[in-house]
C-alpha cells in the first residue's frame, strides 16, 4: 500500500441527482468509482491522482438489464457477473457474455462494472471490442439531461473518451439483432485465467451462399483504443469465401486489417506479434464463415 | 502394540495444517510488538554509480523518523554469505538497481511513504553491465570501466566470482582422451542453451520483525529476529558480523512462513540485518515486511544461465566425449554464486556415462539484484542445456532420443562423473520404460504425427531423464556437522528440536513421522518445537532436498536413543503401547527432571570429497526421475501449451504419499512457468515487470493434469529409506516441454522462456534461409548444423 | 474519517475509518482478523478474498465506505465452534494446503464455487480458482481438496 489513504475523500451520494449535481458544480473535481477494480489498483501503487472521489457503487437505478424495443440496455453499474448471468445475454449476444467471463477473475467479476471497464478505456479491455461490432449506443448522464451517442465515437484517443467531467455512463443499448449472424471471438492473453490480452478480435457475419454480406470486426490492443476495423471489414465485405476464391479473400482482409493496426510493444507484447495474430485470428474467422 | 497408522508411508496430517485452514496460523505481517515502529529502505534508482548526495526535503519533520545509514552499523558493513562482498548498505558505491543505502522506522507506516518521496539521491552514474556476455566482453576487452566486481581481494578474478574445472578423470588424461574422442567420433554436435532469471514469487513476500536490547550502560546487549525464513542460523551469523555480537547474543525465530523455495534462504540475512538495525537506532521493535514491488524488484531470483556443449558421438549413439562449458549470471554481488554453480557444474554430465569429459563453469558479475537461491539450486540450468543437446544428438545421427538415452544411462556399480560409484541401485532403463508407458509416448508420437499434418494445432511429446543430487555438495554435510535435540515435554510427549523450517514442504509432518516411527508412537503425540535459535540446535539450512533424508536420518537416530534410554531405564517392552511409553517418559522425568537425546550428522565413512581435484562423492545419494511432457502449439496465436504432464521418479521410500504428490506437482508447476511464463522483463538491470499482473505465474487454468508416479528403492541414507524430493521436480519440466514442442513443431528452441513472441520470431525468421514458409512442418530440420567427421 | 458498518461473520460491526481505506486493512488492522492475507495488493493473487453479501471479493480493492450495509464473511467465520467446515477439512486431508498463505482467499473462492456449481467440472474449478494464485501446489492437490468437498456437499448430484 503506497498511498496515505487519509489524504483521500469517499463520499456516497444519496442519490444519483445528488451526485450529479455535485460533478457538475465542479467539473473535475470528483472521480467516480463503482467496482474500484482499477481505482484501488491505482490507489494500492501510489498513483491515485485525484483526492475527492464519489461512490455510485450503490445506485441500484444504474444496475440493470432489460429487453426493450427490440433492444438490450444495459444499466452502466452491471458487474460482469451480472452479465454472465443473464439468459438474455447468453442468448442474444453471446460475445458479450464471453468477453465478461474473460474480465479478470471471479472477485474481479463480482466487482468491476461494464461502465467502468468502458470509462477506464484501456485500448486492451475485454468487453468494448463486442460493443463494437454489435453496434452499441451509449447513454451518458448530467445534472443537465441525457444524450445518447454511436459507441463507435465514444473512444477518442489513449483514455481519451466522449464522457465530459460532469457526466456518468449511464446505460449502452444494443440492438437484438443478429440472430443468424455467425460470431466469433478471441482473446490472446498473457494466460488462461487473469489475463490482460496481447490482442483480441471479435467479429460477427452475415453470408448469403458464399458470399459475405456484411462483416463487423472490433479489436483490442491493436491501436491506442478498443477500434472498429473498418479498413477490413469494408475489404471483405461482398468478398466471396468459395473455395476458388477463399484464398484471395483471406489475403485481402489480412492486408487490410494490417494497414489499419497500429499495436505497440509493451511489458506484455511485441507489435509485430499483436499484428500478425490479429490477422491470424481474422483468417481463423473468415475460414470458419466458408465451413 | 497399536497399530501405528501414521507411520512412514502415511499420509497423516499436516502438523500446522488446521490451523492455516483456519486462517488462524499467524505470519510475520499478523504479529505486531507493543511500541512497534514500521520500517523502510530508501534505494538506488541507478545500475551502478557513486553516490554524490543525499538531500533530505524539508517537507518532512526528521526528527519524528530514525535514519540508518552505513555509518550506523556497530560491526561489519557485510551481509554473510561465503564472501564478505556485499554491503548491507550501501556507503558510497552503488551496483545495482534497487540496492539499499538507507533505512527508515517511524511509528506510522503511512508516514514512511512521505519520507520516501522527500529523499533525493544525486549520483555520478557509471556505465554497468547486464548480462553473461557484456560482463565477458569487459573482461576479454579488458574495459577498466566495466570491471565491476574486482576479485583480487575475494581470491577470484575480474567479474568472476568462481570457476570450476571438472574432468572425469585425471586431468591430463581426459584431455587426451577428448582429444581422441573427437577425433574418431562419427558426429561432432554442439550447442548453446540458455536460461532466464525466476521469480520464487511466494505469495507471502519477505518480512521480518527486530528487537535490540541494551544493557545498563546503553550499549547493544543483544538482537532479536522473527521473521519469514528457511535457515535461522544463516541469519544468526550474518547479524553477528553486522552487530559484533557472539553467535547466542543473536537471536533468531522462525514464525509461520508464507512460501520461499530458495528465495527465503539468503536474502533474510539482509532484511532480517536491515531490521534489527532500525530497532537499535529507534529504540523500538521494528517491522520491516516488503510489499509485492518491492519484494520483486529487490530480492533475489534464479540465476539466468548459458550453457554449451560440445560432443562426440559415435554412429552406434554412444557418448564418447563431452566439453561443457556452463556460465551463470550472479548479479551485483557474490552471494551464493559459488554453491549453485557447483551444483550447476555436477549435474552437467546428467544420468549418463561418459568416457571422458570436462565441465568448465564460471558465475560472472553483472549490475542487477544478486541473484540467489531457488529451488534446483543451478541443476535446472545445465540440466535443460543437457537434455536438450540430448534430444538433439539423437537427431542428428538419426536415432529415437530414448535410445540414446538408453545406450548411456549411468547404471548400479557405474561411477558418476566426479568418480562416486553407485552402489545403491540405480535403474534408468526402467524408469524410462515406465514413464513412456504412463504417458502412451509411443501410442502419442505415431498419432500426434498423423494428425499434425493437417491440424493448425501441432501436438508432441518429449521428455528428459535425469537425477538431482540429494543434500549438501561434497564435504558440505560434514562442514555443517548439524545436530539435532529429541526432549520430553512434561507430559513425556517427545518433542523435536530442530532448526530446519516448514515453509509449505512438510517439514513438520515428516520429520513427525521419522520420530513415531522410530519411537513407535502414533504421529499425534509427537511434537515439534517452534525453530528458535535460543532453544533448537542448528540442524542445518532447510535447503538442498536435505531436510527428508539427512535431518530425518538424524531424527530417527535420536528417537532410536530416546527409545533405548527409557527401555534400560523402564524396561519397556519391545512393542510397547503409547501409555507405557508416556508412563515410563514422566517417571524418567520425575526422577532424572530432562531427558535430552542429541546426535550430530556422521557422515558415511565411505564418503569422500576432494574440494581441490574436484571429485568423489558429490552426494550421499540421488534421486532419479524421467518426465514426460504433451503439448499443443497453436498456429494462429504461436503460445504453446502443456496439455499432459508425467513425473515419474525414484526418491528412495515415500514418507507421506499426500505431501510428496504436492511437492512434484508444485515443482512441474513451477517448472511449466519456468519454461513458458514467466520472463523478467529487464531495464537496465531493474526489473520492469515487478507485479503479479505483469510477471505470469501460471494460475489453475493454466496447468495441465499432472500425474505423479512414484518408484521406491529405499536408501540406506534416509529415515526408514526416504531421500531428498524437493527440488527434483524442477530440473525435468522445462527440458521435457522444449523437447515436445520440437516434436511437434520441427523446431529446436533452445532458450528458455520460450513465450509465444518468441516462436512467433523464430517461425518468421525461418523463412528467410529456408525459402519462406509460414507453415510449421514437423518432418523440416530447420536447426541442426551437424559437424560430420566421416569421410 | 467514516463510520462504517456491517455484518461480519455473524456479528454486526461499527469502524470509523478514512473511507479510502482498505477492506483488508480494516479487517487486519482495525478488526485484528488476520486471516485475510495480502499477497499482491492488487486483486491479482485472491489471497485477501472474503465473502461480501455472499459474493467473493478482493478486499485489497474495496474501499471501507462500500462495505457499509454488507454482510461480509472472511475465513475466520467459515469454521462453527472450531469445527472445520468440509471445505476446511478436505483442504486438510488432500494437501490443499502446503504453506498456508493462500488458503483462506482459496477455501473462500471454493465456497463460492461450490455454492455456484456444487458438482463442478474439472473446468469450473479451474475457472472458479483462477483468480487466487498459489505457488506451492500446482493446484491438483487444490482440485482434488474441492472435488471431495463437493462430493461432500449434501448440494451436490442436485
Amino acid at each position: 500500500m503506497r498511498s496515505d489513504v487519509t489524504e483521500y475523500e469517499l463520499s456516497a451520494p444519496a442519490t444519483l441527482q445528488e451526485m450529479l449535481s455535485l460533478l457538475a458544480a465542479e467539473p473535475g473535481k470528483y472521480t467516480p468509482i463503482a467496482g474500484g477494480t482499477e481505482l484501488m489498483v491505482a490507489l494500492g501503487v501510489g498513483r491515485l491522482q485525484s483526492r475527492s472521489l464519489l461512490s455510485l457503487q450503490h445506485f441500484q437505478e444504474l444496475r440493470f438489464l432489460r429487453e426493450e424495443d427490440g433492444h438490450v440496455v444495459i444499466g452502466a453499474n452491471t458487474t460482469f457477473t451480472d452479465l454472465r448471468r443473464s439468459a438474455l445475454i447468453a442468448e442474444h449476444l453471446p460475445l458479450l457474455a464471453q468477453s465478461a467471463s474473460w474480465t479478470g477473475a471471479i472477485a474481479n467479476q463480482n466487482r468491476g462494472t461494464l461502465g467502468g471497464n468502458i470509462v477506464n478505456a484501456s485500448p486492451a479491455a475485454d468487453n468494448p471490442p463486442v460493443l463494437l461490432v454489435y453496434g452499441a449506443s451509449i447513454t451518458l448522464i448530467s445534472a443537465s439531461g441525457m444524450r445518447t451517442l454511436d459507441y463507435n465515437d465514444f473512444h477518442l484517443g489513449y483514455k481519451k473518451t466522449q464522457l465530459r467531467a460532469d457526466e456518468l455512463v449511464h446505460s449502452v443499448r444494443i440492438p437484438l439483432a443478429y440472430q443468424g449472424y455467425r460470431q466469433y471471438i478471441r482473446k490472446v492473453g498473457t494466460r488462461n485465467a487473469l489475463a490482460i490480452s496481447k490482442i483480441a478480435l471479435a467479429g460477427i457475419a452475415r453470408t448469403e451462399g458464399t458470399r459475405i454480406a456484411e462483416i463487423r470486426l472490433g479489436a483490442a490492443s491493436l491501436t491506442d483504443r478498443p477500434i472498429r476495423c473498418l479498413a477490413a471489414e469494408k475489404a471483405l465485405t461482398g468478398a466471396s469465401l468459395a473455395a476458388d476464391s477463399l484464398e484471395a479473400t483471406l489475403q485481402a482482409g489480412r492486408a487490410a486489417l494490417a494497414m489499419e493496426a497500429k499495436p505497440i510493444d509493451d511489458i506484455r507484447s511485441t507489435a509485430r506479434y499483436r499484428s500478425a495474430v490479429a490477422e491470424n485470428l481474422l483468417e481463423e474467422f473468415l475460414r470458419s464463415l466458408a465451413e | 502394540m497399536e497399530e501405528l497408522i501414521d507411520g512412514i508411508g502415511a499420509s497423516p496430517l499436516r502438523k500446522e495444517g488446521r490451523a492455516k485452514v483456519l486462517g488462524a496460523a499467524r505470519y510475520i505481517d499478523d504479529l505486531s510488538l507493543p511500541d512497534m515502529w514500521h520500517g523502510a529502505t530508501v534505494r538506488s534508482t541507478i545500475a551502478r554509480g557513486r553516490i554524490r548526495n543525499l538531500h533530505f526535503g524539508n517537507e518532512i519533520d526528521w526528527s519524528e523518523y530514525t535514519v540508518v545509514s552505513a555509518r550506523d552499523i556497530p560491526g561489519l558493513n557485510t551481509v554473510a554469505h561465503l564472501t564478505n562482498d556485499h554491503p548491507c548498505l550501501a556507503s558510497e558505491y552503488i551496483n545495482h538497481p534497487d540496492e539499499p543505502i538507507l533505512l527508515l522506522a517511524h511509528p506510522s507506516k503511512t508516514a514512511l511513504h512521505h519520507a520516501l518521496k522527500a529523499i533525493t539521491i544525486e549520483y555520478d552514474e557509471y556505465p554497468g553491465v547486464f548480462t553473461i556476455e557484456e560482463s565477458e566482453q569487459a573482461v576479454a576487452a579488458q574495459d577498466a570501466e566495466r570491471i565491476i566486481w574486482d576479485g583480487s581481494q575475494w581470491n577470484a578474478t575480474a567479474n568472476c566470482f568462481k570457476t570450476y574445472t571438472m574432468y572425469s578423470g585425471e586431468g591430463e588424461e581426459v584431455e587426451a582422451g577428448l582429444s581422441r574422442a573427437f577425433e574418431e567420433a562419427d558426429y561432432i554436435v554442439e550447442g548453446e542453451y540458455s536460461t532466464g532469471a525466476q521469480e520464487q514469487l511466494y505469495i507471502e513476500n519477505n518480512g521480518v520483525i527486530a528487537e535490540c536490547f541494551r544493557d545498563e550502560n546503553g550499549d547493544v546487549e543483544s538482537v532479536c529476529v522473527q521473521g519469514s525464513m528457511q535457515c535461522p542460523y544463516y541469519l544468526v551469523h550474518a547479524l553477528e558480523l553486522v552487530f559484533n555480537l557472539p553467535e547466542e547474543k543473536c537471536r533468531v525465530i522462525q514464525v509461520e512462513t508464507g512460501g520461499a523455495f530458495g528465495g527465503k534462504e539468503d536474502f533474510p540475512s539482509v532484511i532480517g540485518s536491515h531490521a534489527a538495525l532500525l530497532a537499535m537506532k529507534s529504540g523500538h521493535p521494528v517491522k520491516l515486511v516488503y510489499d509485492r514491488a518491492e519484494d520483486m524488484a529487490a530480492t533475489t531470483k534464479r540465476h539466468p544461465s548459458r550453457t554449451r556443449l560440445r560432443t562426440a558421438v559415435s554412429r552406434e549413439g554412444k557418448l564418447l566425449g563431452a566439453e561443457i562449458s556452463v556460465a551463470i549470471d550472479g548479479g551485483a554481488y557474490s552471494t551464493l554464486s559459488p554453491v549453485v554453480l557447483s551444483r550447476a557444474t555436477i549435474h552437467a554430465p546428467g544420468p549418463y556415462h561418459w568416457p571422458f569429459l570436462r565441465v568448465k563453469s564460471k558465475a560472472m558479475a553483472t549490475n542487477v539484484p544478486p541473484h540467489g537461491a531457488f529451488r534446483g539450486f543451478g541443476a535446472p540450468q545445465s540440466l535443460f542445456g543437457l537434455e536438450r543437446h540430448m534430444d538433439k544428438i539423437a537427431k542428428t545421427i538419426g536415432i529415437s532420443p530414448e535410445e540414446l538415452r538408453r545406450k548411456n544411462f549411468l547404471a548400479t556399480g557405474d561411477y558418476t562423473a566426479t568418480g562416486q560409484p553407485l552402489v545403491e541401485e540405480v535403474d534408468m532403463q526402467k524408469l524410462l520404460t515406465r514413464a513412456l508407458r504412463e504417458a502412451s509416448y509411443h501410442e502419442k508420437i505415431a498419432r500426434y504425427a498423423e494428425e499434425n499434418k493437417t491440424s493448425p494445432i501441432k501436438r508432441g511429446v518429449g521428455f528428459a531423464a535425469f537425477m538431482h543430487g540429494t543434500g549438501f555438495t561434497g564435504s558440505g554435510e560434514r562442514r555443517l556437522n548439524s545436530q539435532v535435540h529429541l526432549e520430553l515435554l512434561p507430559d513425556g510427549r517427545p518433542q523435536i528440536l530442530v532448526s530446519s523450517t516448514e515453509f509449505g514442504q512438510g517439514t513438520n509432518t515428516i520429520l513427525c513421522q521419522a520420530a513415531a516411527s522410530a519411537l513407535h508412537l502414533p504421529y499425534d503425540l509427537v511434537t515439534i518445537a517452534q525453530p528458535d535459535t535460543s532453544r533448537v540446535p542448528n540442524s542445518g539450512p532447510t535447503v538442498a532436498s536435505r531436510t527428508a533424508m539427512i535431518v530425518g536420518k538424524l531424527v530417527q537416530r535420536a528417537s532410536e536413543q530416546m527409545l533405548h534410554t527409557l527401555s534400560s531405564f523402564a524396561a519397556l517392552p519391545e512393542n510397547h503401547t503409547s501409555q507405557q511409553f508416556l508412563e515410563a517418559a514422566r517417571r524418567y522425568l520425575a526422577e532424572h527432571g530432562t531427558l535430552r537425546e542429541s546426535v550430530r550428522y556422521e557422515p558415511p565413512t565411505k564418503i569422500y570429497w576432494d574440494d581441490e581435484l574436484y571429485r568423489g562423492d558429490a552426494y550421499p545419494g540421488y534421486a532419479w526421475a524421467v518426465y514426460v511432457a504433451e503439448v499443443a502449439v497453436d498456429t494462429r496465436t504461436y503460445s504453446a501449451t502443456v496439455t499432459r504432464f508425467d513425473a515419474l521418479q525414484e526418491v528412495g521410500r515415500v514418507m507421506h504419499p499426500v505431501l510428496a504428490k504436492g511437492q512434484i506437482e508444485g515443482g512441474v508447476a513451477q517448472g511449466i512457468g519456468y519454461a513458458l511464463y514467466e520472463k523478467c522483463v529487464w531495464k537496465n538491470g531493474h526489473m520492469a515487470n515487478n507485479q503479479m499482473t505483469n510477471y505470469i505465474m501460471p494460475t489453475s487454468a493454466d496447468l495441465p493434469p499432472i500425474h505423479v508416479h512414484f518408484e521406491e528403492v529405499p536408501s540406506i541414507h534416509g529415515p526408514n529409506g526416504a531421500k531428498g524430493i524437493g527440488e527434483l521436480p524442477m530440473d525435468g519440466p522445462a527440458p521435457a516441454i522444449l523437447n515436445a514442442i520440437e516434436n511437434a513443431t520441427g523446431i529446436s528452441f533452445n532458450a528458455i522462456p520460450l513465450l509465444p513472441e518468441d516462436i512467433f520470431e523464430r517461425v518468421h525468421s525461418l523463412g528467410h534461409p529456408h525459402g519462406g514458409s509460414r507453415e510449421l512442418d514437423p518432418n523440416t530440420d530447420r536447426d541442426t548444423r551437424v559437424e560430420e567427421t566421416i569421410a | 474519517m467514516s463510520k462504517v458498518q456491517f455484518l461480519l461473520n455473524g456479528q454486526q460491526q461499527s469502524v470509523e475509518v478514512p473511507p479510502m481505506k482498505r477492506l483488508l486493512d480494516v479487517l487486519r488492522e482495525d478488526l485484528r482478523l488476520t486471516g485475510t492475507k495480502e499477497g499482491c495488493g492488487e486483486g491479482e493473487c485472491g489471497a485477501c478474498a472474503v465473502l461480501m453479501n455472499g459474493e467473493l471479493v478482493n478486499s485489497c480493492l474495496i474501499p471501507a465506505l462500500q462495505a457499509e450495509g454488507t454482510r461480509l464473511c472472511t475465513i475466520e467465520g467459515v469454521s462453527t465452534d472450531g469445527h472445520l467446515h468440509p471445505i476446511q477439512q478436505c483442504f486438510l486431508e488432500r494437501g490443499g494446503a502446503q504453506c498456508g498463505i493462500c488458503t483462506p482467499g482459496m477455501i473462500l473462492a471454493t465456497h463460492q464455487l461450490l455454492d455456484k456449481y456444487p458438482n463442478p467440472t474439472m473446468e469450473q474449478i479451474q475457472e472458479g480458482l483462477g483468480g487466487n494464485l498459489c505457488r506451492c501446489t500446482g493446484y491438483m492437490r487444490i482440485f482434488e481438496s474441492v472435488q471431495e468437498a463437493a462430493a461432500l456437499n449434501p448440494l451436490a448430484g442436485k
